[in-house]
This record gives structure tokens, C-alpha cells and sequence, in this order.
């Protein structure tokens, strides 16, 4: 039990950056759908950089940065350009995942370097907890901080406060002295950087090595996921969870239902979409109405000024 | 002092401003009037640092105030109350207060600072609810304090008298009065004459981007509308009514939940007949009218359109029992933004043809427009419209044989001039034989207008009378007099 809630953690833990990165960049109310491709692109690219340098971190920080400026790309097309986000996120998606697979030819199935696993002292021997949290490694570690981190900057402070109003609407933060443009672009370049690092934590930590195929549709993953989460970083990161724990199940089911072996390991991805709609559903949404805190819970609207451009 | 030189701002052709220059004293409650598209809002923007002006300068006691940054205008001390208050739904009053604020959050000491504002302007603010429950009165108190709690020195209100109840009218008054005594400049936007006469000291008149006069108040109405328009303009005066049978019965009529459901309503319209429904914002009138549009259900209770049942009907079902509805949001509820005026024209037509004839469609337009009097042409976008050119768009999409119209704030909104013309086009559809219902929050309008007047307060009907025996006051005092006790 431990183990396999220990191995969700760590499996999920790459979707956990691209997802709360997505929630960032949406958050301010630009909507970065470049995820599938940039992912991809910053998997390859980290690989690489490892493979040939020796040096994991390099490739992080090299996926990171990559990720980071197609992020910024799209929020340039949308404030300064003044083109439809969406559309430029969903080319570029198909472009980078193309270049990805283009680039990375001479990389695919090589050994490489990893990250290693690294047991926190002390605190991995507290029992349940200390296998599932504390023995983990160092992207995992991260992932768990970035939640915490994300939710405190959210909840507690200015920055927080701001960045919402942003993608909330953006004439009133405008009206208050802030700088719609320099949130957005920052949001963009921040919860780019974070898929980037989703990306590399793929290659060089949770699926070993480059392979055009490995990471295809997690990008699209990341995306529904925010919305499930209601752009909402600790549900976010629990629906990254509970993706994981559908693969894994369907991993253990595998054996025990062999003539339909190959379908399993693609039956999350359908599961989430039953989870979207039970989720959004009407009824469930007039339970919210009926009970406030129970609405609270379960329904968050959408930023409101989320994919547009504003102009004053 | 507060002396702008020579703000100018063009929007493509347009010119919205051109070159304005205004002086206004410490302590002034001064009135900023003209009709819509005058150029008001565009000249508070600029001055609140929304907008940056094509040229011009702005001082405030003597010192330069840099233009086309509202923090370096909320620094400076001026602050703006935006028409439609710009808050976060979504965030509570208290984050709505602090958002903005330079250095650390601090909620608590926010809090307190929010409370002492309310309790002084008698303001009645939970700091925990959200915005998107609050009023438009109480969004515009939370955005008062907020601005007097950043110290500003200029207070610019943008039409704060839309939408808001008369009780919250009266409070936000005084509360003017208290601030302009204390030394504050409160600049009041507004196109409404009454308002401007009760309130201010001095008014500056604008028309066409430009400043035509100067007042101090009390000067002759008249005087103030021939300033406003050019010429004057007389409303139409009520022609005698010819009353026919029975358009419209209600009986029982229970619908809508929470702060918006209306329970026992009856209510009999007969043709011809026009019917005000009057009451705070949110007492059921909207409820009411969208249950007898057929957009939404009713719980219990009948309702008939000459004497045929539409109990359980679909809209559709509505509309062919000869129903109209014109919503208070034009462009969200009546328009569909970035169509042009011969799209939506040609949409309401509900021709049958697969192929639209544009050529067709832009001349049938093209009359409509003059008909209908519309400032556009037949491919100017719905949303380019002014709120009165948009309301007479709407008017040209009527269908021609209506029983039933039923309107929500029709000339909300609108300058005299739009306004008189709306009521003209509606007066018009009366005499065919039309039943007219409107909610108004305008009082002269619902006494001005209707035959009768049905007070609604808190879901349910407090008063049916003739409009022969109200008068704006005591209406006020109906809808008024119920809320104290």
C-alpha cells in the first residue's frame, strides 16, 4: 500500500509542475495551450543536454528556460500582438511536439544520467508517511514544495492577490496601478519554466530516457486537469494524484484482465473525462448553490478574463 | 486646486475630447453633465490616469501630475468611482479593499480600516461576502471606501446613480456632502439634470468632446438642457389611452429562488395598457418579467395571453403567443456583439431563405436606421453603438404584431433626447394595441408613462395603482416607506 501510493506521488510528480505552472499562467488569465508540444520539446531537449553535459541539473534549468519562452511567446502574440491565444498555443503545440521529435532523433532509447533518490534522514523513517513523502527524490521533494508554495502565494499574499484580479479583470486591476501586461507576462514566463521542468522531470526522472511517444497527450492532461482543479493549486495537484493513481491502477490491472491488456493503460485518460463532467455537472452545481460550502468546495469559475487580450 | 489644460483624446475618427480645460476649487461639489457620448467618461479616465490623453496637462495644488498612470493619479489623490464599479466578483469585499494597496497584505488592520469607513458614511459592508453578491449600490460604497481609505484629495464619480437603489442614492448624497465640507474635490458625472441640480455647487457643461458653459447652481433647467443639447428639446406629452380587453393575466404566479423569487403575484394587463413595475433593484420585478418572456419556469400559478393558457410553455411558445422581451442588458442579453446592424436586422427577420440577399438585407437596414433614427451605418458592429443607439437597434428588431412587450429599465442609461425618443416608438406600439410591462428604477418615468404602477417589495406585490394618483414622491415614499419598517 505505502509503496503504491509512494510510486504515485513520484509518478505524478511531473505532471504536478506542468499542472500548477498551467494554473499560474492561467490564473493571470492567459491561456498557455502550448503544454502537449512544449513539454515534449523541453523532455528532449533536458535529455539531451544530461546525455551529452552529465549534468541533470543543466538539463533541468535548459528545459526550464525553454518552456519558459514559448510561454512568453504566446503571452507576447496575445498582449502585444493582439492574436488569439488559443490558436497560437495549439500551433505551437504541434510544431514543438514535431521539432521535438525532429531533434531529438539521435537521443531516442540512449541510457543517460537520472535523477537519483535521495531518503531524507530521519524523517523517512515515520512510519506511512515517511516511505510515501520522505523517500522520494529530489524532483518529488520539489513538486510537494511548489503545492504549498503556490497555495500560500495564492491565499496570503499581494502578489497573489494581484495576479487573480489580473485574470479576473483586468480593467480593475488597471484602475488600482497594476500592471496588467508585467503579471502576464511574468505568469506566463513562471508556469512555463514549470513546464519545462515537468518536462525534463519526465526524461530524466520518471520515464528514463527520450522516446517521441513518452510524453504525448500529458500536456493535454495538465490542461484539463487545471480546469478540474478549478484553477486552484492544492486541487490542481490532488487531480494530478488522482490521474496517477488511475494509471497505476490500470497497470495492476493488467494481468488480470489480459484480453484487454492494451486498452488499460489508456483508460485514464477517458476516466478524467468522466471526472470533467461528473465534476461540472448541473446537478452537482446546484448542490453548490444549495450548500455554500459545499460549493465552494467542489465549483470555481474560470478566470474571467481568461484567453482574452486587454486593451484599454 | 485641480486644473486640467487642454486634455485632448481621439479614438480613430473620433474626437472625444478636444481640448478641455477645467478649474475646480477644494471643497467643490462639482457637476460634470453632458449627453451620452459628450465625452465625460473619456475626461474622468484621463484625469484618473485610465486613459493617456493624446495631449494635455493636469495639476493638483500646484504640482504636475503625470498623465496615463493611475497609480501616479491614486498617488497624487485622485481617485475615480468607474460606472460600473470595477471589482472582482469573485473576491470578498475585504481582498476588493485591499487589492491595490502597495507593501503587505495585512487583512485585520484592513478590516478594521474598511469597518470605521462604513460605519462613518453608514455604509452597511460584510467585509466576508463576496463582491459578486453585493448590489451595484453597496460595489459602489465598497469602491468609495476603498478610494477614501487611500486618502484621495479628487473624487470623480462616473454616473453613480444607475442601478442604485433611492435609499443608497441618499446615503451616497450625504456622504458627498460630508466629504466636499471636509476640503474634497467630488467630481459628479452625470446626464441626469435632477441630480446634478440637487447635489452641486457649480457645473461644467460638455458637449462634443468640448466645454460649452459654466454654472453656478441653482441656474434655470432650461438654461442647463439648451447648454446640453443645442436646442431644446419637449417631452412628449401622454395622449388619452384607449383600453381593450384583456392582453395579459397573471394569477398565482410563484417563481425563482432565493433573493429573486416572487411568490402570489396577479396581475391583469389589458391591450393598450402600459404597466410600470416599480420597487428596490432585486424585489421580483425581474423574475416576474423573465417568467412572462418564458425564459424562466414558474413554480405555481397560471399565466394567460388573450385568454390561452401558457402554463408550462416553452419560449418558443411565448413568442408565438405574440410575447417580446427587451432585457436590461442590451449587449449581453439583447445583441450579439460584432454583428453589424444589418445582421442583427437580418437575423430577427427570420427570413426562410437558405441564401442571404446582403444587398437586401443592407437596404432594408438603411431604412431601418432612418426610421429608427440610429447614429450607424448598416455594417457599424452592435457594440460601436452608444447605449440609446443600441436601444433603438432593438427596437427595429421588434417584430410587427406583439401582444405583450415587456421591458426592463427601457431608457437606462439613455440621455433625454434617446429617452423621449424610446417612449415615443413604445407609446406608438400602445396605440396598436400592444400591453406594455417595464420595470424602472426611474420614478418620473414610471409615473410619467404608465397608466398604473405595481410596487413590488420583496417578491411580492405591495401596490397596484392608477399612475393618475402617484406622484414621483409618493411613489418614492411606497417603495421608501416600506423598507424602514
Amino acid at each position: 500500500m505505502e509503496a503504491t501510493i509512494a510510486s504515485i506521488v513520484a509518478a505524478a510528480a511531473p505532471l504536478v509542475f506542468a499542472a500548477v505552472g498551467e494554473t499560474i499562467t492561467e490564473k493571470a488569465g492567459v491561456v498557455n495551450l502550448s503544454l502537449d508540444g512544449s513539454i515534449a520539446l523541453s523532455a528532449m531537449a533536458a535529455f539531451a543536454v544530461a546525455f551529452l553535459t552529465g549534468s541533470v541539473v543543466l538539463g533541468f534549468a535548459v528545459g526550464a528556460l525553454l518552456s519558459a519562452l514559448v510561454a512568453v511567446l504566446v503571452a507576447f502574440s496575445g498582449i502585444r500582438l493582439r492574436l488569439n491565444q488559443v490558436a497560437v498555443g495549439f500551433v505551437l503545440t504541434l510544431f514543438l511536439a514535431a521539432l521535438a521529435q525532429f531533434l531529438g532523433n539521435p537521443f531516442v532509447r540512449q541510457p543517460g544520467p537520472s535523477v537519483r533518490p535521495m531518503a531524507v534522514p530521519v524523517l523517512s523513517d515515520l512510519p506511512f508517511v515517511g516511505k510515501i513523502l520522505f523517500d522520494q527524490n529530489v524532483s518529488v521533494y520539489a513538486s510537494l514544495v511548489l503545492i504549498v508554495v503556490v497555495a500560500w502565494v495564492f491565499r496570503r499574499t499581494r502578489i497573489g492577490l494581484e495576479l487573480a484580479s489580473v485574470g479576473e479583470r483586468p480593467e480593475a486591476a488597471h484602475a488600482r496601478g497594476i500592471s496588467v501586461s508585467r503579471y502576464r507576462f511574468g505568469a506566463a514566463a513562471v508556469g512555463g519554466a514549470l513546464v519545462g521542468i515537468a518536462g525534463a522531470a519526465f526524461s530524466l526522472d520518471v520515464k528514463l530516457g527520450w522516446s517521441d511517444t513518452q510524453v504525448m497527450g500529458f500536456g493535454w492532461i495538465a490542461l484539463a486537469i487545471v480546469i478540474f482543479g478549478g484553477w486552484r493549486p492544492i486541487w490542481v495537484a490532488l487531480g494530478c494524484y488522482l490521474f496517477g493513481a488511475l494509471q497505476v491502477l490500470a497497470l495492476k490491472l493488467q494481468p488480470v484482465f489480459p484480453g484487454v491488456a492494451q486498452i488499460l493503460p489508456s483508460l485514464p485518460f477517458p476516466l478524467m473525462i468522466f471526472t470533467l463532467v461528473v465534476v461540472n455537472s448541473d446537478r452537482l452545481q446546484r448542490l453548490g448553490e444549495r450548500f455554500p460550502f459545499l460549493g465552494r468546495l467542489l465549483v470555481s469559475d474560470a478566470p474571467a478574463a481568461l484567453g482574452t487580450n486587454f486593451e484599454i | 486646486m485641480l486644473e486640467l489644460r487642454g486634455i485632448t483624446k481621439r479614438f480613430g475618427p473620433v474626437v472625444a475630447n478636444d481640448g478641455i480645460d477645467l478649474d475646480v476649487p477644494p471643497g467643490s461639489l462639482h457637476a460634470v453633465l453632458g449627453e451620452n457620448g459628450a465625452g465625460k467618461s473619456t475626461l474622468m479616465k484621463i484625469l484618473s490616469g485610465f486613459l493617456p490623453p493624446d495631449a494635455g496637462r493636469i495639476r493638483l495644488d500646484g504640482h504636475e501630475v503625470p498623465t496615463g498612470s493611475p497609480r501616479a493619479a491614486l498617488r497624487a489623490g485622485i481617485g475615480m468611482l468607474h460606472q460600473d464599479p470595477l471589482v472582482c466578483l469573485p473576491f470578498t469585499a475585504l481582498d476588493n479593499f485591499i487589492l491595490g494597496r502597495e507593501g503587505k497584505i495585512d487583512r485585520a488592520a484592513a478590516r478594521g480600516e474598511l469597518r470605521e469607513v462604513c460605519a462613518r458614511f453608514d455604509f452597511d459592508i460584510d467585509p466576508d461576502a463576496r463582491a459578486r453578491s453585493l448590489s451595484v449600490g453597496e460595489r459602489q460604497q465598497l469602491e468609495i471606501a476603498r478610494l477614501l481609505s487611500l486618502g484621495v484629495k479628487v473624487l470623480i464619480l462616473d454616473e453613480p446613480t444607475s442601478g442604485i437603489s433611492s435609499e443608497q442614492r441618499t446615503k451616497l448624497f450625504s456622504a458627498l456632502r460630508t466629504l466636499a465640507g471636509e476640503g474634497l474635490i467630488v467630481l459628479f458625472v452625470s446626464h441626469k439634470l435632477e441630480e446634478v441640480e440637487e447635489l452641486c455647487d457649480t457645473v461644467t457643461v460638455i458637449r462634443a468632446g468640448r466645454v460649452v458653459g459654466e454654472r453656478a447652481l441653482p441656474c434655470p433647467a432650461d438654461e442647463l438642457v439648451e447648454l446640453m443639447f443645442g436646442d431644446l428639446v419637449v417631452s412628449s406629452a401622454r395622449p388619452p389611452v384607449e383600453i381593450g380587453a384583456p392582453a395579459l393575466r397573471v394569477s398565482g404566479l410563484a417563481a425563482g429562488t432565493g433573493r429573486q423569487a416572487v411568490t402570489g403575484v396577479d396581475l391583469e394587463v389589458r391591450a393598450g395598457e402600459v404597466v410600470g413595475l416599480a420597487g428596490l433593484e432585486g424585489s421580483g420585478q425581474r423574475t416576474l418579467l423573465r417568467v412572462l418572456a418564458g425564459l424562466e419556469p414558474a413554480r405555481a400559478g397560471h399565466v394567460e395571453i388573450d385568454g390561452r393558457s401558457l402554463d408550462g410553455s416553452s419560449y418558443e411558445g411565448f413568442v408565438a403567443a405574440g410575447v417580446h422581451y427587451l432585457p436590461a442588458g442590451r449587449l449581453e442579453e439583447g445583441l450579439v456583439p460584432g454583428l453589424t446592424i444589418a445582421e442583427h436586422l437580418t437575423l430577427a427577420a427570420r427570413l426562410s431563405d437558405w441564401v442571404v440577399d446582403w444587398d437586401a438585407a443592407r437596404s432594408r437596414a438603411e431604412e431601418a436606421i432612418e426610421h429608427f433614427r440610429i447614429k450607424g451605418g448598416p455594417d457599424t458592429p452592435a457594440d460601436a453603438l452608444s447605449g440609446g443607439n443600441q436601444q433603438r437597434l432593438l427596437l427595429a428588431m421588434m417584430p410587427e404584431d406583439l401582444r405583450v412587450l415587456l421591458m426592463e429599465h427601457p431608457t437606462r442609461g439613455l440621455d433625454i433626447e434617446s429617452a423621449d425618443y424610446v417612449w415615443t416608438r413604445l407609446l406608438a406600439r400602445r396605440d396598436s394595441g400592444t400591453a406594455i410591462v417595464f420595470s424602472s428604477a426611474d420614478l418620473d418615468e414610471l409615473v410619467g408613462y404608465a397608466d398604473r404602477v405595481v410596487v413590488f417589495f420583496s417578491g411580492k406585490v405591495l401596490a397596484d395603482l392608477p399612475a393618475a394618483e402617484l406622484t414621483a414622491d409618493r411613489l418614492g415614499t411606497l417603495i421608501g416607506g416600506k423598507v424602514a419598517s
